[in-house]
Formats: structure tokens, C-alpha cells, sequence
């Protein structure tokens, strides 16, 4: 009961800071339809649905690094991780508040940037939708992680990215699959293997990622 | 509460501590004292066990969660109001009736008329009174304060005193401006 309100309680915090900042939605927003416009003008006309479904992951994929970039930017600027780190909450709670959040970042953004690839490209099919929405869950727990990592070191930027890239690409290739083949279901697996191997080992591992 | 033996922290090559012994008891008021760079705030950050020795033996009677710590940051989000930095960290410290004493703490330390306000709009000294609140809140059984005084008016800065005096549980106090609190120290350390 204690995790569930702890996780209810920073997950909250995060709503919260969002919505009075409106820092992190309004850049991804922007962000997504930026690179699809961009996509649209420089896909040759005539290539195919299939080009332009990798270029949607594309979007995606580079949409979850800007928020997560930003994910722990609020504990950063005031100390306020030493706080919770030190706080008698079980700190995988830290971990979970803070993907949910980003999650919730994420969806809300793609509810602009599925329609917006559909009016700039093709229609987006169930499967596909079914993908983007596996695939937020492995970018955001894999991705908070990584953040939570990356916060520490003074090349923080650049460590994310470098960090995040590598283990996003079975997410790719999963999404990616489940868009452009027939027989997606067997990529939706993949993805859904994904994220539970992935949420486990984040999970498990974030107590030692914030501790020094 | 604190047992120390040759207590030693390195930041790469640099040897910020070394073989520090130190026994403070639970009811025990450490004042800490040095230059800039002497390791005061490592010490503090060791006993908070924000940071683990690279040498040595420390020993802390005090789980986590019976810390509160005051370090250089003010560890409070500048996007929430003082009471709902508070409310959080009374949810996470576990900290009965919370609201209660996030408002009686409010109240003392002169930020209950600006408790929806958020801390962004703070002064520093707001922030530090409020960051003081934060390390109070779940009455800690063992406190550590990194330059409390800074940016206090004097004021505030009696309103410490005064908190620290009535205080019950283990203190350890760094600071520049040891007369503040020499009265009130059990044990000292100074760092060359």
C-alpha cells in the first residue's frame, strides 16, 4: 500500500511540475511534428508505405529521447534525488513514478503524431498502434534508467543518447516489424518480451543505479 | 549514533578525507569546522550516506529515513509550493499527520502566509527556511546541517539556534560561523 502511494505521490509531483512548466509535452509535441513534416518533404513521392513507416519509429524513438533528456532535470537543478534517495521509500518507487510520467508524456504526444502521420503519409493500422504503445512502455522504462544514470555525470547529454540508442534498437526492429510485415503478432511478442525482461531488470537494478 | 575509524574518502586522486575518527552519541551536538575544501561536506554527505568511504570503518545508528540533511542544495522542487514539498516529503519520511506538522513547521519558521506559493518565487533565505522545514519534518534522530546559517537573516537565524537548542537526537553541525552554535556543541572537529 506504502508503494502504490509513494508511486501515486511522485507520479503525481511530475503531473504536477508539467503542468504548471510546460517544459517537456510542448517541445516533444513540436519535436514529432517537425521531423514529420520534415519526412514528408524529404521522402521522394511515390516510395513506399513502408519507407515512411521507419521513418514514424524514426520519430518516435528520437521523440522519447527529448523527454527523457529531460526527465530528471527538476532533481537535478535542486539536489532534490539526494532527498528522495534518502528517504525510507523503497526506490524503485523513484524509478516507476518517473517512467509512468514519462509514459504519460509520451502517449500524449503520439495522440497528435498518429494522426499527423496519417494525414502527412498512410493510414496507421491497429497493429501498428498496438507496437507504438509496447514499444513506449520498453523506451520509458529502459530510458528512465538510463536518465537516472546519466543525471550523474557532467556529460549528461551526451551519455544519454549514446547509453539509450543501443538498447532502443530491438524496440526498433520490433516496431518496426509489427508496421511493415504482414504477420505482426509475432513482433508484438517480441516487444512484449521486451518490456517485461527490461521493466525486471530496471526494476531491480535502479536501487544501485542511484546509489553512489 | 556516528562511530568513525580512519575514515577516508578519495575523489579520483584527490584525498578530500583522511582517517577521520569521530564517536558521536545519541544525544550528541558535533560542530564541524574548516576551510573551504577541508572536507566538511563530505563528512556530512558520509553520515547521510549520500556518499560511500574509500577507507576506513563508519558506522551510522540510524536508518534511512531517520536522516534529515541539509546540504548546499535545498533538495525542494522550485515548481511546487512549500506545502506541497512538504506534503511529499512527509508522504515519503512516512511522517504521521503530516499536514499538521508541515504547517506547525511552516508556521515557526516564518512561511506559513507564502505556503501556496511556489518556491521558485522564494528568496534565498525563503528556501533555506524551507529546506530547514524539510530536514526537521520527520524529526530525525540523527540531523546533518552544511552551513545552515547561510543566507538566514538574523532572525532566522535565532529561529535555528533556538530549534537546534530544543532539539532532542544526535547534530552535526558544519559551519563557518561556529559562535552561533559553540554553546550547544558536545564534541568538535576541525579541519586544517
Amino acid at each position: 500500500m506504502n508503494y502504490a502511494g509513494d508511486v501515486a505521490a511522485l507520479l503525481r509531483k511530475d503531473l504536477l511540475l508539467e503542468l504548471r512548466a510546460k517544459e517537456t509535452l510542448p517541445a516533444m509535441a513540436i519535436f514529432v511534428l517537425a521531423a514529420l513534416t520534415v519526412f514528408h518533404f524529404a521522402l521522394p513521392s511515390g516510395s513506399s508505405d513502408l519507407a515512411a513507416d521507419g521513418l514514424l519509429w524514426i520519430a518516435i524513438l528520437f521523440t522519447a529521447l527529448l523527454g527523457l533528456s529531460r526527465a530528471f532535470v527538476a532533481e537535478r537543478e535542486q539536489g532534490v534525488l539526494d532527498g528522495l534517495v534518502m528517504s525510507p521509500c523503497d526506490r524503485s518507487a523513484i524509478w516507476l513514478a518517473k517512467s509512468l510520467s514519462a509514459l504519460t508524456f509520451l502517449v500524449l504526444v503520439e495522440a497528435i503524431a498518429l494522426p499527423a502521420f496519417s494525414v502527412f503519409f498512410a493510414p496507421v493500422s491497429l497493429t501498428t498502434v498496438a507496437a507504438v504503445a509496447l514499444a513506449d512502455v520498453g523506451l520509458c522504462t529502459v530510458g528512465t534508467l538510463l536518465a537516472a544514470m546519466a543525471v550523474a555525470s557532467r556529460t549528461r547529454e551526451l551519455l544519454l543518447p549514446l547509453l539509450f540508442l543501443p538498447l532502443a534498437l530491438p524496440i526498433v526492429v520490433g516496431g518496426v516489424g509489427a508496421s511493415v510485415t504482414a504477420n505482426g503478432g509475432r513482433y508484438l511478442g517480441f516487444l512484449l518480451v521486451y518490456d517485461l525482461v527490461f521493466a525486471i531488470i530496471c526494476w531491480a537494478s535502479f536501487e544501485y543505479v542511484v546509489a553512489e | 549514533m556516528i562511530h568513525a575509524r580512519g575514515l577516508s574518502r578519495r575523489f579520483g586522486r584527490k584525498r578530500v578525507l583522511d582517517g577521520v575518527d569521530l564517536d558521536l552519541p545519541e544525544s550528541g551536538f558535533l560542530l564541524v569546522t574548516g576551510p573551504n575544501g577541508s572536507g566538511k561536506t563530505t563528512l556530512l554527505r558520509l553520515c547521510a550516506g549520500l556518499l560511500v568511504p574509500t577507507g576506513g570503518s563508519l558506522e551510522i545508528a540510524a536508518d534511512r529515513g531517520e536522516i534529515g540533511f541539509l546540504g548546499h542544495d535545498p533538495l525542494v522542487y522550485r515548481g511546487l509550493t512549500a506545502l506541497e514539498n512538504l506534503e511529499l516529503y512527509g508522504r515519503l519520511y512516512r511522517v504521521p499527520e503530516r499536514r499538521e506538522r508541515s504547517g506547525m513547521l511552516l508556521e515557526r519558521f516564518g512561511l506559513w502566509e507564502v505556503r501556496n506559493d511556489r518556491v521558485a518565487s522564494y528568496s534565498r533565505g525563503m528556501i533555506q527556511r524551507l529546506s530547514l522545514c524539510r530536514a526537521l519534518l520527520h524529526e530525525p534522530r540523527l540531523l546533518l546541517l552544511d552551513e545552515p546559517f547561510n543566507a538566514l537573516d538574523t532572525a532566522g537565524a535565532e529561529l535555528l539556534q533556538r530549534e537546534l537548542a530544543e532539539r532532542r537526537g544526535a547534530t552535526v553541525v558544519a559551519t563557518h560561523d561556529p559562535d552561533r552554535v559553540s554553546r550547544l556543541a558536545t564534541a568538535r572537529l576541525a579541519f586544517a
